[in-house]
């Protein structure tokens, strides 16, 4: 394993107005390793996720990519960075108005100028790969059920190669079946790319079966992280109470 | 009661306080809207480009406003020609009514009228696509596959709509002053070789190159804040549904003063 961590998060805070989001977080990934994130909604997941990929920009702390810190690049030096980086969103944020193949190969044609026949060919090659038919490549997304919907949406995360890959809610919406189905690909594609991964989830089956390592947050910090075989050993009354889904522990939750 | 309780309960701190809140948050929409112009005018020279994504907008804004702004001009000048000359009988001033026909539509009517139409038809679907866009994710999908939002969603965009207004506008011209000419020739009695000579005697090429320019200008208004509201949607339909108004609202409004101000420039 490399000394330098693939992504590294110091003190990281992020509000908006009098909503402290991120309170000081504080996490690293090896390189080459798959961590989760847990916790509840609104404690800050996305947002952290956000602020890697630059949608966001911290108030404070540092984010390093292979060492470098990445707050307050340039644009050009920006998207470089954005070439290490594959993302399968929650909603799968398919272009609806291109055909599958096309929201696949969308990466490679305008983001680094790949000939279209060639990278028609790696959309089809990455359509195989997450299971689906290649009749499936002149289809829009509208036409295709939640479960394909993500399979497209991990296609086109993963057709450029990317160092490292983010799932954001990966099995949200999916019936346990096809979660299962996603996560086992997921696993599969992170493996076979050498990738770097890191997914933030409510499904604890999802947590189990993707993940190296696994990191709680609550309150917009890290509460705790650890191997995954240590989660259900953790000690830690958050992560107990999460792992759990008991209603009765430290973590409270305002009903208005 | 402390010094600050006191204050709070001030009629007078009050108002302060409503008007420099109001002035705060005007300054900083303005302050937001002024750098997003400013980063959108920068990404549609400096490259990539994308030269498809042009093409398709300008079709989409261009070709496709055809028949609205054609049917706009044309019964405008129908009914120009028809006010005039309700009006101008009274002074025995029929002659004049081909000339103002001809002022009107190509320094007034066509670009305030086109410009309009178009901010109905183009402006909206411009933030409501791009506003589905953000909602749906897909303008963060974009940022994480290497591609530039602002040069791929917006630069052709906004060059597309700077471009084909002015194009628009000049079919609008030609049209509206056919318009007139049906109606004064076949309802009016006009001698055909008359109106056609006394237009273009009254008619000077600043007239229709102004005209032009304040097309070009309101393409840009109309695209700029289609893409502003869009882009800085609120979440669901409610969103998308309130930036498609407010890009229509706030560009038809601009056109209106900018239309002012640029006559001001050209004719005072």
């Amino acid at each position: 394993m490399s000394k330098t961590p693939k992504i590294e998060l110091s003190a990281i805070r992020k509000s908006f107005g009098n909503n402290h989001v991120l309170n000081g977080v504080d996490l690293v990934v090896p390189e080459g390793k798959s961590m989760v994130i847990i916790g509840g909604s609104g404690t800050g997941k996305s947002v952290m996720l956000k602020c890697i990929l630059g949608l966001l920009d911290p108030d404070e702390g540092s984010i390093k990519i292979d060492g470098q810190d990445i707050i307050g690049m340039g644009p050009q030096n920006r998207d470089a960075l954005m070439r290490k980086f594959g993302m399968l969103f929650q909603g799968a944020a398919l272009f609806d108005s291109m055909k599958v193949w096309q929201n696949i190969a969308f990466g490679l044609i305008q983001g680094r100028g790949m000939e279209r026949k060639k990278a028609r060919d790696i959309a089809i090659e990455k359509i195989t790969a997450v299971g689906l038919g290649t009749d499936v490549a002149d289809l829009y997304p509208a036409e295709l059920s939640g479960g394909m919907q993500k399979r497209v949406g991990l296609a086109r995360a993963v057709a450029a190669n990317p160092e490292i890959i983010f799932f954001d809610e990966p099995t949200t919406g999916l019936d346990p079946i096809m979660a299962d189905v996603i996560n086992q690909l997921i696993v599969e594609q992170v493996k076979q790319l050498g990738a770097t991964a890191l997914s933030i989830t409510h499904d604890m089956g999802s947590v189990r079966t993707i993940a190296d390592y696994v990191a709680m947050i609550h309150e917009g910090k890290i509460v705790w992280t650890g191997p995954v075989k240590e989660l259900d050993k953790s000690g830690n009354p958050y992560v107990e109470q999460f792992i759990h889904g008991r209603a009765d522990g430290p973590i409270t939750r305002r009903v208005a | 009661m402390d010094t600050k309780s006191q204050n709070i309960s001030n009629p007078v701190f009050n108002i302060f306080q409503a008007v420099g809140s109001a002035l705060l948050t005007f300054l900083q929409k303005t302050g937001k809207l002024s750098a997003f112009v400013g980063r959108s005018v920068y990404h549609s020279f400096t490259p990539p480009f994308f030269p498809a994504q042009l093409w398709r907008q300008l079709v989409d804004i261009g070709y496709y406003s055809l028949p609205v702004v054609g049917m706009t001009a044309l019964f405008t000048g129908m009914v120009l020609a028809l006010q005039s000359y309700t009006g101008f009988t009274r002074f025995n001033a029929e002659s004049a009514i081909a000339g103002v026909v001809v002022l009107s539509v190509t320094r007034e009517l066509a670009p305030v009228l086109a410009g309009l139409m178009v901010a109905g038809r183009v402006g909206a679907a411009i933030a409501a696509e791009i506003g589905t866009m953000r909602v749906t994710e897909q303008i963060d999908a974009l940022t994480t596959l290497s591609v530039n939002p602002f040069k791929y969603l917006i630069a052709p965009r906004l060059i597309a709509a700077t471009i084909t207004l002015p194009v628009l506008v000049l079919v609008g011209d030609v049209v509206g002053v056919y318009g007139g000419y049906v109606v004064s020739i076949y309802n009016l009695g006009f001698s055909p070789g008359s109106y056609i000579s006394q237009t273009w005697d009254v008619v000077e090429k600043m007239d229709v190159i102004s005209g032009l320019i304040k097309a070009g200008v309101f393409g840009f208004i109309v695209a700029i804040m289609g893409c502003y509201h869009g882009f800085h949607s609120g979440r669901g339909a409610q969103g998308v549904g309130a930036a498609t108004t407010n890009a229509v609202v706030s560009s038809s409004i601009l056109i209106l003063i900018f239309n002012y101000l640029l006559t001001q420039v050209f004719f005072s």
